[in-house]
C-alpha cells in the first residue's frame, strides 16, 4: 500500500505544496506547529479539500483536482486518530471500538478481542470516555480508527497530550501496531524521539512545503536535517540486535560498528530494536580512550561536517554500514584537526541513552 | 380530579393538553431541522428566516392569530390548499388550536434546540465521518444523542407555552366549547360570567403547576447539557 500525494492549498498566512509518497510502515510528518502537518493529514481524510493536486491510495484515487474526484470522507476508509482523540462521550468504550465496525464487517481487519489484547484495553470496554486517563483515552481512540479496518490509518499528534511516561507506554503498542498490523500510517509529529523511535520513512515539512524526504536513518544522521531538528535533538538511529542482558542492569547490543552497553531494555535477546543516540551524548577521541568510565567505545570515520553559528560542530560519522552523530566544540575539532576521513573513537555514555530512544527495529 | 373539576373544565384541561402534546410533536422535527439550519450552515436569507422563525414571540398574539386566520381560515390560500388536497379544515376547529399553539411556541423550541446543538463538537461528527458513517448516520448516531437533553427540554417549553396559549388561538378558532375551547380560553370564560370565579381558579392553579413543573423539568435539563 503506498499513498501517493500532490497537492496545492492557499490558507490563510501561508501555502501548502506539498509533494511525497508514503508507503508501508510509519511516515512521519515531521516539522514545526504551522508547517502544514495537519492541513496534509486532513486532506488526505477529506477534512480539508486542497485547491488542486491529487490524493491516491494504490490505484484507488481519493482526490483529483483535474478529474472533479473527491471522495466524501466517509467513504475514504481512512482511520484517523485525533490529537483531541474525539471519542464519543454518550457511549461505553465498547460502543466507540465498535462504532466503525458496522461499515467495514464485509473487510478483513483485526477483531475486537485482537486489538484489545494489542493496545490493552480489555478492561476499560465498559467505562465511558469521560472515565478514562489521558494514555487509555489514546489508546482506545487508535483501537476505534482500527476497528472500522482502514485502508491506512492517520496520528496527528497522537502522543501530544500526554506527559513522558504516558508516551513511554504507548510507543510499544504502535510499534506493535506498526509491525504487526499491515496498515500503513501517516504520524505527524514534531517530536523527534517519536519520529526516531517509530517512523520507516520521514518526511519533513516546513512552511508549507516538503524539506526533505527518505528512511529514517538516513534522514536523521543527515546533515542539513539537524537545522530543522535543532542541536539538542539531533541524533542518529541505529538498527540494533539485543545480544544479552547482564546482571548488573545492563543490555549488550550490537550494531554494525561493535557492540554497546545500555541501561537494561525490555526487549529480549534477540529482538531486533533501534537506537537512538544524541548527537551531544557523544565524545570524539584521536586514540582509543583509557582509564575513562564510558562503557562504548566505537571505532568511527569522519565523513562530514558541518558548523553551526555558534560554538559547535556537527561531525557525522561512519560507525560500521550505519552513520551516527556528534556535536562536539568547533576548538576541539580544529584542535584534533579533524576533517572527513579522519579516523576516531566515538564514546558513549551508557547511562545517557534514554530508555525511551531503544525501541522495536 | 374529574369530581374536583366539572366536566366543562375538565374538557378544557384535556383539550388543551391534547392540542399541547400534538403541537410539540409536530413541530419537533421542524424546530429541529429549524435550529440545525440557523446553528450550523451559511445561507443567503439566513437572517429573514430567524426573523420569521422568531416573529411570533415578538407580534401581539391576535395579529398572529389574525394572520393565521387570513392564511389558514376557510377563504384562505392555505386553507383552501389543506381543504382540497387533505381535507383538513383548520379554522374554528382543535387541528387551528394545534396550529396557532405550535406557531407561538416554536421559537422557544428552536432556541433551546439550536443552543444545545451548540455545544455538539462539530469535531466529532467529523470523526464519526472518517469511521465510515455518512451523513445521516453521522445525525442519527452522534449528534441526535448528544442534542437530546436539549431536545427534550426545547419540547417541555414549547409545551408549556402551548397550553398556555390564548391570544392567536382564540382569533384564529374562536371559543367553543369542547372544540377550541382550551384552559386560557375557559379561564377568560369563566370570568367573563357571574359567579365563574371558583371554576377559573382551579383551572389557573392546574395552570400554574403544569407551567411551573414544565419550567423546572426543562431547567434541570438544561443543567445536565452544561454539565457535559
Amino acid at each position: 500500500m503506498n499513498l501517493s500525494l500532490d497537492i496545492r492549498h492557499s490558507l490563510p498566512g501561508f501555502t501548502l505544496d506539498v509533494q511525497f509518497d508514503a508507503p508501508s510502515g510509519i511516515t512521519a510528518l515531521f516539522g514545526k506547529s504551522g508547517a502544514g502537518k495537519t492541513s496534509v493529514v486532513n486532506a488526505v481524510a477529506g477534512l480539508l479539500m486542497p485547491d488542486a493536486g491529487r490524493i491516491a491510495l494504490d490505484n484507488s484515487v481519493l482526490f483529483d483536482s483535474r478529474h472533479n474526484i473527491a471522495l466524501p470522507v466517509h467513504k475514504r476508509q481512512i482511520g484517523y486518530v485525533f490529537q483531541d482523540a474525539r471519542l464519543f462521550p454518550h457511549m461505553t468504550v465498547e460502543a466507540n471500538l465498535a462504532y466503525g465496525l458496522r461499515w467495514a464487517a464485509d473487510r478483513p481487519g483485526p477483531t475486537l478481542a485482537e486489538l484489545c489484547d494489542l493496545l490493552d484495553i480489555a478492561h476499560l470496554l465498559a467505562r465511558y470516555p469521560r472515565d478514562l486517563s489521558g494514555g487509555e483515552t489514546q489508546r482506545v481512540a487508535i483501537g476505534r480508527a482500527l476497528m472500522s479496518r482502514p485502508r491506512m490509518l492517520l496520528l496527528d499528534e497522537p502522543l501530544a497530550a500526554l506527559d513522558a511516561s504516558r508516551k513511554a507506554d504507548i510507543l510499544p503498542h504502535l510499534e506493535r501496531l506498526r509491525d504487526e498490523l499491515a496498515v500503513p500510517m501517516l504520524y505527524v509529529s514534531h517530536s523527534v524521539a517519536e519520529v526516531a523511535r517509530l517512523a520507516t520513512t520521514v518526511v519533513i515539512l516546513e512552511n508549507g512545503r516538503v524539506a526533505q524526504t527518505g528512511p529514517v536513518g538516513d534522514m536523521l544522521s543527515d546533515l542539513q536535517m539537524v537545522r530543522q531538528i535543532g542541536v539538542r535533538e539531533a541524533g542518529a538511529v541505529l538498527p540494533a540486535t539485543v545480544v544479552a542482558h547482564h546482571p548488573d542492569g545492563l543490555s549488550e547490543l550490537s550494531v554494525s560498528g561493535g557492540r554497546l552497553f545500555l541501561p537494561r531494555t525490555a526487549l529480549a535477546e534477540g529482538a531486533s530494536t533501534r537506537v537512538r543516540i544524541l548527537a551531544q551524548d557523544v565524545i570524539l577521541a584521536s586514540d582509543v580512550p583509557r582509564g575513562l568510565s564510558a562503557l562504548n567505545i566505537l571505532p568511527a570515520q569522519v565523513t562530514d561536517l558541518r558548523a553551526g553559528d555558534g560554538p559547535g560542530v556537527i561531525c557525522q560519522l561512519r560507525c560500521g554500514t550505519d552513520h551516527i552523530l556528534a556535536r562536539i566544540t568547533r576548538r576541539s575539532a580544529e584542535a584534533m584537526g579533524l576533517t572527513p576521513g579522519h579516523d576516531v573513537h566515538a564514546v558513549i555514555k551508557a547511562v545517557s541513552v534514554d530508555p525511551v530512544d531503544v525501541g522495536r527495529g | 380530579m374529574t369530581a374536583w373539576l366539572g366536566p366543562d373544565e375538565w374538557q378544557a384541561v384535556a383539550l388543551s393538553l391534547r392540542v399541547a402534546v400534538v403541537a410539540t410533536l409536530i413541530s419537533l422535527p421542524f424546530g429541529v431541522a429549524a435550529a440545525y439550519a440557523l446553528a450550523r450552515w451559511e445561507f443567503p436569507g439566513k437572517q429573514l428566516f430567524n426573523g420569521l422563525i422568531h416573529l411570533p414571540l415578538v407580534l401581539p398574539p391576535v395579529v398572529t392569530g389574525y394572520l393565521l386566520l387570513l392564511a389558514f381560515g376557510p377563504q384562505g390560500p392555505a386553507g383552501r390548499f389543506l381543504e382540497a388536497i387533505f381535507g383538513v379544515s383548520l379554522a374554528f376547529r382543535w387541528t387551528g388550536a394545534v396550529l396557532a399553539a405550535a406557531i407561538m411556541a416554536f421559537p422557544l423550541m428552536v432556541r433551546a434546540i439550536r443552543l444545545a446543538l451548540e455545544t455538539v463538537d462539530p469535531k466529532l461528527e467529523s470523526a464519526a465521518a472518517t469511521l465510515g458513517a455518512g451523513p445521516r448516520q453521522v445525525f442519527l448516531t452522534v449528534t441526535l444523542p448528544l442534542l437530546l437533553p436539549g431536545l427534550i427540554a426545547g419540547a417541555i417549553l414549547a409545551f408549556a407555552k402551548a397550553m398556555g396559549e390564548f391570544g392567536a388561538t382564540i382569533t384564529f378558532v374562536s371559543n367553543i366549547p369542547g372544540e377550541t375551547q382550551t384552559l386560557p380560553s375557559a379561564v377568560y370564560a369563566f370570568l367573563q360570567v357571574p359567579g365563574g370565579e371558583a371554576a377559573a381558579m382551579r383551572l389557573v392553579i392546574i395552570s400554574v403547576i403544569v407551567s411551573m413543573g414544565a419550567l423546572l423539568a426543562s431547567e434541570m435539563l438544561a443543567r445536565r447539557v452544561a454539565r457535559k
